[in-house]
């Protein structure tokens, strides 16, 4: 083969998967996120709820500052969660029957590869980076929440205060931090290394290495692997998830498939309905016209019995009139010529 | 030209109903104000757990189920060929499209920046969102009501040419009607398919969509024959022979087919509970609550207008269609406040602050308003006598 020959063929080959790849892609598989995305790591057995991220966080998103400072712990004694002033939150559980207690873990939006506030806006808000951080674009948000109905971990939040202008609130994942080469303010913060920055796909083999390292301090699942989807955000921890509010129902089916389905079925009512519909109308006419056929053909049938019949009837009448005048003739005639017959007998015998 | 049945009797401007009226709107002016200087946290208790509260559930989901009497009456009469109830087809109009309206009206207050609104049409469009579908509908459909109002309209004002142009646009927009209230009906319901998490699953269903369309049948044709009796009570005095003899015969027929849909909705109802196999939770508190509901306002309504029709007691088809009415409500506010979030604890769920029930108040009483300055200008309970080509 000749190498220009060969390069075509490599050529067909690479267009070939190029565009069949994608299509099958969106046909059998899930979105599993863009390749080399970014995501974070956050084992819990390593978090001592110091709140470092929590205040790194406020400080880059120059978020109000709170009424108790961060270094406040009596803040952890009432379960939060995330609102329009604050980004992420650690909350401290004590699961029962689990040592070491309490355990500590921090919560922030889990950046969905396929993200069920995005598949829900209706201005297309929310958009899955490259990068991996969910970002959120206020200035065509209309405020209508169906993000937050949307959102299976109870993440974004909306500035319920702000009467004309107000936003949906949520981690960015510093987005814009990350495209600087910076990372995110809470991992950056974290003095426990509780939180690990990274490529997705190198902080799965990570968990999975520390899971098998310590198989007794570790459940064996990597949170946010699959849920949902998959989300960027991953947990590992030794707690049993439920009892530090992590949800183990969630399915690992990602949110827009939830309506597509119903989606799908708009267009198939748009090209049938109308089908349907007329042929209703079209049988509803015909009926209307068959009966209103049936009524004239009816009522001129009747017309034109009640002719014969009274036809008939004038026939007869006249028939027997005739009749009657004829006898009435014929018995004038006879009385005449009796009458006559009469007179003439008369006057022969006289 | 304007033109008002001699038998109307003069409605006085200072009567109970306008004082009424006039404190609750007074209300609704301040708490609007409240809303739009003090943001939704000032009339309302949504929150971020519970971002979707009275106004999304009754305003939007049970207002649009409510309104179907529009595309239900229409479809009876002008594509199913039931020309008898024609006389009930501009009432329902009417109120569909002020049931529209306000609607709209509702979601001023409620999304956060309402001149925003065209947005997801103009601006930015996420299309992968069920709410883009039920706003375009919506919208759509708005129109097509408008239009379909409007020659009572043209009537009053005297424009017989474009009156007649729209007339001659009957069919096609009712056909347009029933096809964008299939959409955004269904629609309503497939907006909660994206959180199977928080909803109840005996509430949530795949079919849900389908729920919500099927009982938007039962809720316009229950709304038809309500609204009907209230008019009949208020309005009797404008409505010409067709209206006040057809009454009975409307209320067999509305009543027969609301049977007939809520036997069906009964009946997919139950198929929810076998495809999710939930029959288990019907043994619980949420179970309690959703027996409640298929029992006592879809399987009792189906009876009991069943037994109206057969025993031709239009009091108790009248009764039934209240149950049936506030059986949709059940059903809207169940799937919208009550069901949903249903695995949180009590204090992090939602009940609605009186500032929130005092818009949805207001919003009620500008249509009711409404409704009344038209009925008793516009032909809606008669005929005009210029325009004898019926309507």
């Amino acid at each position: 083969m000749s190498k220009s020959r060969r390069d075509f063929l490599k050529w067909m080959v690479a267009a070939g998967t190029a565009a069949a790849v994608p299509r099958s892609a969106s046909a059998h598989g899930h979105f599993t996120g863009y390749p080399d995305s970014y995501g974070i790591l956050h084992d819990t057995t390593l978090c001592i709820g110091c709140r470092s991220c929590e205040a790194a966080c406020n400080e880059v998103n120059g978020l109000p500052k709170p009424d108790k400072p961060f270094d406040d712990k009596s803040v952890l004694d009432k379960k939060r969660r995330t609102d329009a002033t604050r980004y992420t939150v650690v909350n401290r559980y004590e699961p029962e029957g689990y040592f070491p207690s309490p355990v500590f873990r921090k919560s922030q939006c889990n950046h969905c590869l396929e993200p069920a506030c995005a598949s829900a806006c209706f201005v297309g808000a929310f958009k899955k980076t490259p990068e991996g951080a969910v970002v959120y674009d206020a200035s065509v948000c209309v405020g209508c929440r169906y993000c937050i109905i949307a959102c299976p971990f109870n993440i974004p939040a909306y500035e319920y205060d702000e009467p004309l202008t107000p936003r949906v609130m949520k981690c960015t994942m510093c987005h814009p931090r990350l495209l600087e080469g910076k990372l995110p303010g809470c991992v950056e913060a974290c003095p426990m290394e509780a939180l690990t920055f990274g490529k997705r796909d190198d902080l799965i083999a990570i968990a999975r290495e520390r899971i098998r390292k310590y198989p007794d301090r570790y459940i064996d699942h990597i949170y946010g692997e699959q849920e949902m989807g998959g989300t960027s955000w991953l947990y590992i921890t030794g707690a049993p998830f439920e009892s530090i509010d992590m949800r183990t129902d969630l399915g690992i089916t990602p949110a827009p498939e939830f309506t597509s389905g119903a989606l799908a079925m708009v267009p198939m009512v748009i090209g049938i309905w109308p089908v349907l519909l007329g042929g209703i109308y079209a049988i509803s006419k015909r009926k209307e016209i068959i009966s209103r056929r049936e009524k004239e053909s009816a009522v001129e049938n009747a017309v034109s019995e009640t002719k014969a019949d009274a036809d008939t009837k004038a026939k007869a009448a006249a028939e027997r009139f005739k009749k009657e005048k004829e006898s009435a003739i014929d018995r004038a005639v006879k009385k005449a010529l009796e009458d006559a017959a009469k007179e003439n007998g008369k006057e022969g015998s006289e | 030209m304007s033109y008002v049945p001699e038998t109307a009797r003069k409605r006085p401007l200072l009567c109970p109903f306008n004082v009424i009226t006039g404190i609750i709107i007074l209300i609704g002016l301040y708490l609007a104000f409240k809303r739009f200087t003090g943001g939704l946290g000032a009339v309302s208790n949504l929150d971020d757990t519970n971002p979707w509260g009275f106004w999304i559930g009754f305003d939007l989901l049970t207002g649009v189920a409510l309104a179907a009497g529009g595309y239900v009456t229409a479809a009876a009469v002008e594509i199913f060929g039931n020309k008898r109830y024609h006389a009930a087809i501009r009432p329902a109009i009417l109120t569909g499209f002020l049931g529209y309206s306000l609607v709209v009206f509702a979601l001023l207050f409620d999304v956060g920046r309402p001149w925003r609104l065209p947005y997801p049409f103009f601006v930015s469009q996420g299309v992968t969102s069920v709410m883009f579908e039920v706003g375009a509908c919506v919208a759509l459909y708005l129109t097509v009501l408008f239009l379909e109002f409007s020659p009572a309209a043209l009537e009053w004002l005297g424009m017989k040419k474009l009156r007649r142009i729209l007339v001659r646009l009957t069919m096609l927009l009712t056909v347009l009607g029933v096809v964008l209230s299939t959409l955004h009906q269904s629609s309503l319901g497939a907006m909660y398919l994206i959180s199977p998490s928080k909803l109840h699953p005996l509430w949530y269903s795949p079919y849900l969509p389908v729920f919500f369309f099927i009982s938007s049948i039962v809720a316009g044709l229950s709304m038809v024959l309500f609204e009907g009796w209230l008019s009949h009570r208020n309005f009797s005095d404008i409505m010409d022979e067709s209206h006040r003899k057809g009454r009975d015969d409307l209320a067999f027929g509305f009543g027969k087919a609301a049977s007939l849909v809520l036997a069906g909705y009964f009946a997919i109802k139950v198929f929810g509970i076998a495809l999710g196999n939930n029959w288990a939770l019907l043994f619980t508190g949420y179970g309690l609550w959703f027996l409640v509901e298929m029992i006592g306002f879809i399987l009792l309504p189906c009876l009991l207008f069943a037994i109206g029709v057969r025993e031709r007691k239009v009091k108790l088809i009248r009764i039934t269609s209240i149950i049936a009415v506030l059986g949709i409500v059940l059903n809207r506010l169940n799937v919208s406040l009550i069901a949903f979030n249903w695995n949180l604890p009590a204090d992090e769920r939602y009940t609605p602050a009186l500032g929130e029930i005092g818009i949805t108040l207001f919003i009620v009483t500008v249509g009711l308003v409404v409704f009344r300055f038209i009925v008793t200008r516009m032909p809606i309970f008669y005929e005009h006598p210029e325009y004898d080509e019926a309507h």
